[in-house]
């Protein structure tokens, strides 16, 4: 028993104690991590008369696949362009090439996901189709929101932070206000937003109006395409700023105050002292920052769960909200679980991006 | 001169204080509004919600609208449901968590580097990834109840609590925790004879307030805000916690001012919880900065 580890040895004692918690994570935890993995790879349902068979990646390629035509206007006999009533140029309709037509095999079942008019004189249309149009609108929402989220989300969130971090009387106060939101579910969060942008009566609008002397219309924010997903960010942000200030906040508390005694008696201005002290003692919390907000922005689903169910026409459509709604909503267990795993894998490579940044700040 | 010093820098810190509160009122406004709707009649709070007065307590006042929503929904029953399902989640986790993390920390034994590194790869599986297969593994778990052996863990309460209790963030932030406090406490206390299970409780837990508190709090608010889970698992009335319960306020003509009377039941108490324990609170979300 002389030295340090033979005292502290023990194998009984040490799984003893860590297997309880160690069995319910692998339970609940590991163990559905790798059946989505291979739920994902069959055709299985949550409740089906016949045993599940395996299809290969058949789930992701439904899932992922997308494809190209270009489109040749209509042609009459002398071969003059076909035009409709309104002057808009008439294609053939893609039906005829995505369903049973041979000569396309690779955009069989697609339909489109958005087009553009191309050709010297703009007479060609070239049409980007998908598989699972709906799945491809929802990766791409979420990449839209978690693209504008973290930036903003976190560069808002230094600025509270930076100015709760002044030294003022009763500046708890207000730092104790700022985190409120981070208190309250997002779920309620999200009803009450869901009145202030109301279409009619809703607070954002009265407000607008108000401030613009009538000028300003009413808005159905999260009635129409071009501002739903903009309101559920804008939403987002103001519940989780104050969550990102506080990490900010304790980042801020990690520099000495010596470097700023130091650089105030050079007579830096403020402007050089956040440039040559503040940020460089802030670099691995914005890492940090960045890092977790991105991951929140991903799983986001609750918003659009309450306020907008992925409509109007698909724009607030998320991974999440996808997953769930085939998952639970369809019993569809295979397509739900091979989005998680879609998920799951760009998280990863996300925090794989972090530690890779992270070693190169140390070295 | 000096006089015009003072002046200007009275005038800076009225402009601090002013942006301050500015900011201020962009956090709260959407709160008050909530309590302040919730003692409105329904047709009075859509018109006030045109003006300031959606702000104020003024016009028809009441606790109308709290008794119409415990008319329209078990509102005492989503309580206790969450705060049962909350309560018991986080007492195991506490106890679990922190057994797992001194023996993480403290001990020596075979097989604990992959234990750990396990644990903190779970860290990058956000739930929404296993809430799928978990669904179905839910639906076909056993459990051995009054009547023997059934099969099915959705609709009971076992299926909100037991899958949450143990985490990573919540062992990490013990195992952190247990590696500063001096090896000698362990060392004299294992020298007067006391088992593994007496440091753990006697010497090691005592000395973890901090932790315990910033554990609970992260654990509590992740719990008792529950929405995704139960929404999936939970379609019987008599196990709904309290966010699921809201879908009974959004039927065909949805009675804006019990909405907002249930909200505020829901959130107001949290709320004043979290006022009085605000130091702890934001403590607690600092500390899961720790780990970048």
């Amino acid at each position: 028993m002389a030295n340090k580890t033979s005292l502290t040895q023990s194998n009984v004692s040490g799984w003893g104690f860590a297997l309880p918690a160690f069995a319910l994570m692998v339970t609940f935890i590991i163990l559905p991590f790798f059946f989505a993995i291979w739920f994902s790879l069959t055709n299985q349902r949550l409740i089906s008369p016949n045993p599940a068979n395996f299809v290969g990646l058949s789930n992701y390629t439904q899932l992922l696949s997308v494809g190209t035509i270009l489109l040749e206007p209509e042609r009459d006999e002398q071969g003059a362009i076909v035009r409709t009533k309104d002057g808009e140029i008439k294609y053939p309709r893609l039906r005829k090439f995505t369903r049973k037509n041979p000569d396309y095999p690779n955009i069989q079942g697609m339909r489109e996901w958005f087009s553009w008019q191309t050709g010297p004189n703009d007479e060609f249309k070239r049409v980007i189709l998908a598989k699972d149009v709906v799945f491809i609108r929802a990766l791409k929402n979420t990449f839209v929101f978690v693209l504008v989220v973290a930036p903003l989300q976190a560069g808002l969130a230094l600025m509270l932070a930076l100015l709760i971090n002044q030294k003022l009387r009763g500046i708890n106060i207000f730092r104790a206000i700022y985190f409120m939101p981070v208190v309250v579910s997002i779920v309620v969060v999200a009803f009450l937003w869901r009145l202030i942008y109301d279409g009619n009566n809703g607070l954002l609008n009265n407000l607008l109006g108000a401030i613009s002397f009538g000028w300003i219309e009413p808005v159905d924010w999260l009635g129409q395409p071009s501002t739903a997903m903009g309101s559920i960010i804008a939403m987002s942000i103001w519940q989780a700023v104050g969550f990102h200030m506080v990490i900010w906040l304790s980042g801020l508390q990690t520099i000495s105050p010596t470097l700023y005694e130091a650089a105030d008696l050079e007579g830096a201005s403020k402007w050089q002292t956040f440039r040559f002290v503040t940020w460089p003692g802030l670099r691995n919390t914005a890492v940090l920052v960045l890092i977790v907000i991105t991951m929140q922005a991903f799983g986001l689903f609750a918003q659009v769960d309450v306020m907008t169910n992925g409509g109007p026409l698909d724009s607030t459509q998320t991974i999440v909200f996808q997953a769930i709604e085939r998952g639970y909503g369809k019993q569809d267990i295979s397509g739900g679980s091979a989005i998680s795993v879609l998920l799951f894998l760009i998280v990863l490579s996300i925090s794989l991006i972090q530690r890779y940044l992270t070693r190169e700040r140390h070295a | 001169m000096t006089q015009s010093l003072v002046n200007s820098d009275r005038l800076r810190l009225f402009v601090r204080y002013l942006v301050l509160t500015l900011i201020a009122a962009i956090f709260i406004f959407p709160l008050v509004f909530m309590v302040m709707s919730s003692l409105k009649p329904s047709q009075q709070l859509l018109i006030d919600s045109g003006s300031l007065r959606a702000f104020l307590p003024v016009g028809d006042i009441s606790l109308d609208n709290y008794f119409a929503a415990f008319q329209r929904a078990p509102v005492g029953l989503f309580v206790a449901n969450s705060l049962l399902i909350t309560g018991t989640t986080v007492l195991a986790s506490l106890f679990l968590c922190s057994l797992a993390g001194f023996s993480i920390a403290i001990l020596n034994w075979r097989g604990k580097a992959f234990v750990l590194s396990a644990i903190l790869a779970t860290l990058t599986v956000p739930f929404e990834t296993i809430a799928v297969p978990l669904l179905l593994m839910s639906s076909k778990l056993p459990w051995i109840g009054m009547e023997g052996l059934e099969l099915g863990w959705l609709n009971t309460y076992r299926v909100q609590i037991i899958p949450f209790i143990a985490d990573g963030l919540t062992i990490f932030l013990f195992v952190q925790y247990f590696r500063d406090i001096p090896k000698d406490l362990v060392e004299a206390a294992r020298a007067e004879g006391a088992t593994w299970w007496q440091v753990y409780y006697k010497v090691l837990m005592p000395l973890s307030g901090p932790i315990i508190a910033t554990a609970a709090i992260l654990k509590f608010l992740v719990m008792y805000n529950q929405y995704l889970w139960p929404l999936m698992v939970v379609q019987e009335e008599g196990y709904r916690p309290v966010l699921v319960g809201l879908q009974y306020f959004f039927q065909l003509n949805t009675a804006w001012g019990e909405v907002m009377a249930y909200l505020s039941m829901i959130t107001v108490p949290v709320l004043v919880f979290y006022l009085f324990l605000q130091r702890a609170f934001i403590a607690s979300i600092a500390s899961t900065g720790v780990k970048g």
